[in-house]
């Protein structure tokens, strides 16, 4: 509201304030951004997320700026600094495991966040850029994910990222050679670990706070969503702050300020048990072939990679090689990933929210949410899980269950995404109200 | 003052200035990528290695490291080289070694310059892990010729490397130049003088 009397430059009695908001918007910014930042109503649970998200970030660059001061990023050092910090430096092992079960929640609670906006309709019109921002902010994560793992120079962080390097070396053609200059060296070593080390604490840290920013800004240039999925700047205007503010609105500061502070309480008493009880989760976040150095020589019996990136990874082990090549795999797993970007283009519903959607997308969401965790599931263990066909099944390419399990649900996975402009369309939805329930 | 803009030479000029900034820019990059790539320690490091061969029995693995990667030296008993050939083509992927990476000097079948001693990269052709020994017949279910298992993704492979179909790994395991002389093995030569 530029121009208000309100928001006039030198109103306060606090003479420093003023000072500063005459050559700095101080108060504006707070205004646009928090305490005249109107959100709707009806924000539910699934509405935590985002600001937990955001301390989980600040979580993991405070314990991680302390953990670089013992660390060692040197393949002979560096399972020994972090066992060091683990055992001598005083509360090491506090900061070490909050960045390690930081880790994981942040995944947790991304995942929460992105299936809100799945149920939602959060990345439809306006707000595809949020969504695409997001989507970029996953990326980056598992970028950082995947850089910050290989740092312990444990045996699972050695065999993981040689895994995940040699993906690039089944590109044709340029493979090979691009994934010896993402190493450094014709295997995974210490050049590896150095640089891994410089992406993971500055390179992709900088890339993500920017990304942030970019998220919040598109969030509120739109206005946040709510679990009706109707626009509130549509519906009537004048609620009991502004007149010219939507009517279904609340400002952001005080009411979501203290909502998401009970969020946060909650938030901490779980990552504080998982701390102080559960730092491994039974191998799930920290996996115990990880507290052994990594020997080049020797392969771990059985390699998985932490749990947020199984489904994709099943997805990667369930495509068949094609034509003498495991790139068909790669491009399955890339895939994946990447067809989340497209999103709001798929989407052809005439309704966001869940709630009035007919039972044709709810029965493909379902789907979609039982391919995603089993094929998780199914990424931790291995192909043997399930057992074998017997033998009439010899004239399949394998008889392991559980990779013709994962081929199916790779199937189900895909078809959520690449029949939804068909179903969100043929589906029976029921009248959106015109403003958000619980007016 | 009231001259009127010449859009035209405002044209050139920024192509003028943009096109050199953009080549000066991309000229900048390069020495950064290069910086990723191997350095010249890490090209040192990936010389020939030699093996004594004296004391490595029938049924034996020895396993060294060239260029990081594990190479097994693996000298097989005559029943291991006699169930090779029992093995139908067509439950190899590559029976004949065409599409996987192996030198000219060495047998397509057995895949060693003498039937016995194999040499290869005990590095799936998959994603890199380094499979399990699993010689013993039998070891993997009943029809299981011995071999080798890929406990990353499952990929299976005979006394000679071959990948078993139904495997994710698309080849047979690499075979690096290497080259016998007498008790001696150099890995990083090959028998036709060839560095790798």
């Amino acid at each position: 509201m530029a121009g208000t009397p309100s928001n006039h430059p030198s109103m306060f009695k606090n003479p420093v304030l003023n000072w500063v908001n005459d050559r700095f918007p101080l108060t504006a910014l707070l205004k646009t951004s928090v305490t005249d930042y109107y959100a709707p109503k009806n924000f539910n649970f699934w509405y935590y997320f985002g600001s937990l998200a955001l301390l989980v970030l600040v979580l993991q660059i405070v314990t991680g700026i302390f953990l670089t001061m013992n660390y060692k990023p040197d393949a002979a050092y560096a399972f020994g600094s972090v066992e060091y910090i683990m055992r001598d430096v005083d509360y090491g092992w506090l900061i070490r495991y909050m960045h390690s079960t930081g880790a994981s929640m942040f995944f947790v609670v991304v995942y929460l966040h992105m299936c809100r906006g799945l149920m939602y309709g959060s990345y439809r019109q306006p707000r595809e850029l949020t969504w695409i921002f997001g989507m970029l902010i996953y990326l980056c994560l598992m970028a950082e994910a995947f850089f910050g793992y290989l740092l312990p120079w444990g045996q699972m962080s050695f065999w993981g990222a040689q895994v995940i390097v040699n993906i690039f070396s089944a590109i044709p053609f340029i493979g090979p050679e691009l994934a010896v200059w993402i190493r450094g060296d014709y295997s995974i070593g210490d050049a590896t670990l150095n640089r891994f080390f410089a992406f993971h604490v500055i390179a992709l840290p900088l890339v993500l706070l920017g990304l942030v920013a970019a998220h919040l800004i598109a969030l509120h240039e739109t206005g946040s969503n709510n679990p009706d999925g109707v626009e509130i700047n549509k519906g009537p205007k004048g609620n009991a702050w502004s007149k010219d503010a939507p009517a279904d609105g609340i400002p952001f500061h005080p009411y979501y300020t203290v909502k998401d502070i009970f969020g946060v309480v909650v938030f901490l008493m779980i990552f504080t048990a998982i701390v102080f009880f559960l730092p491994e989760m039974g191998g799930y976040f920290l996996e115990y072939n990880n507290f052994v150095p990594a020997d080049p020589l020797k392969t771990p019996a059985h390699i998985a990679p932490v749990w947020y990136f199984t489904p994709y990874y099943s997805i990667l082990r369930a495509v068949p090689p094609m034509f003498g090549s495991q790139f068909p795999g790669v491009i399955g797993m890339g895939l994946s990933v990447m067809i989340f970007f497209a999103l709001p283009w798929l989407d052809r519903g005439a309704v966001k929210s869940i709630r009035y959607r007919g039972n044709l997308y709810k029965a493909f969401f379902a789907m979609f949410i039982v391919c995603f965790i089993v094929l998780g599931y199914l990424g931790v263990k291995p192909t043997s899980v399930w057992g074998q066909f017997g033998d009439w099944a010899s004239f399949l390419d394998t008889r392991d269950i559980a990779t013709w399990g994962a081929r199916v649900l790779t199937i189900g996975y895909f078809a959520f995404f690449f029949l939804m402009p068909w179903y969100t369309k043929a589906d029976k939805t029921k009248p959106e109200p015109a403003r958000v329930t619980m007016h | 003052m009231s001259e009127p803009i010449n859009t035209s030479r405002r044209r050139t000029v920024i192509a003028a200035t943009a096109v050199p900034g953009a080549l000066t820019g991309a000229a900048i990059v390069a020495p950064f990528v290069a910086t990723l790539a191997p350095s010249e320690r890490a090209k040192a490091a990936g010389a020939p290695v030699e093996v004594d061969l004296s004391n490595l029995k029938p049924g034996e693995k020895k396993t060294v490291e060239w260029r990081g990667k594990v190479v097994w030296i693996l000298k097989r008993t005559a029943e291991q080289i006699a169930a090779l050939d029992k093995i139908p083509a067509s439950q190899l992927s590559d029976a004949e070694s065409k599409k996987s990476i192996q030198p000219d000097y060495v047998n397509a079948k057995t895949r060693s310059i003498s039937p016995d001693l194999v040499v290869m990269q005990g590095v799936c052709t998959h994603l890199g892990c380094s499979p399990t020994e699993k010689a013993t017949p039998g070891e993997l279910g009943n029809d299981w010729p011995g071999g080798f298992y890929c406990a990353c993704h499952g990929s299976k492979f005979d006394m000679a490397g071959r990948v078993f179909t139904g495997s994710p790994a698309p080849t047979n395991l690499v075979i690096p130049p290497h080259k016998i002389d007498g008790m001696k093995l150099v890995i990083g030569i090959g028998q036709d003088g060839k560095e790798a």
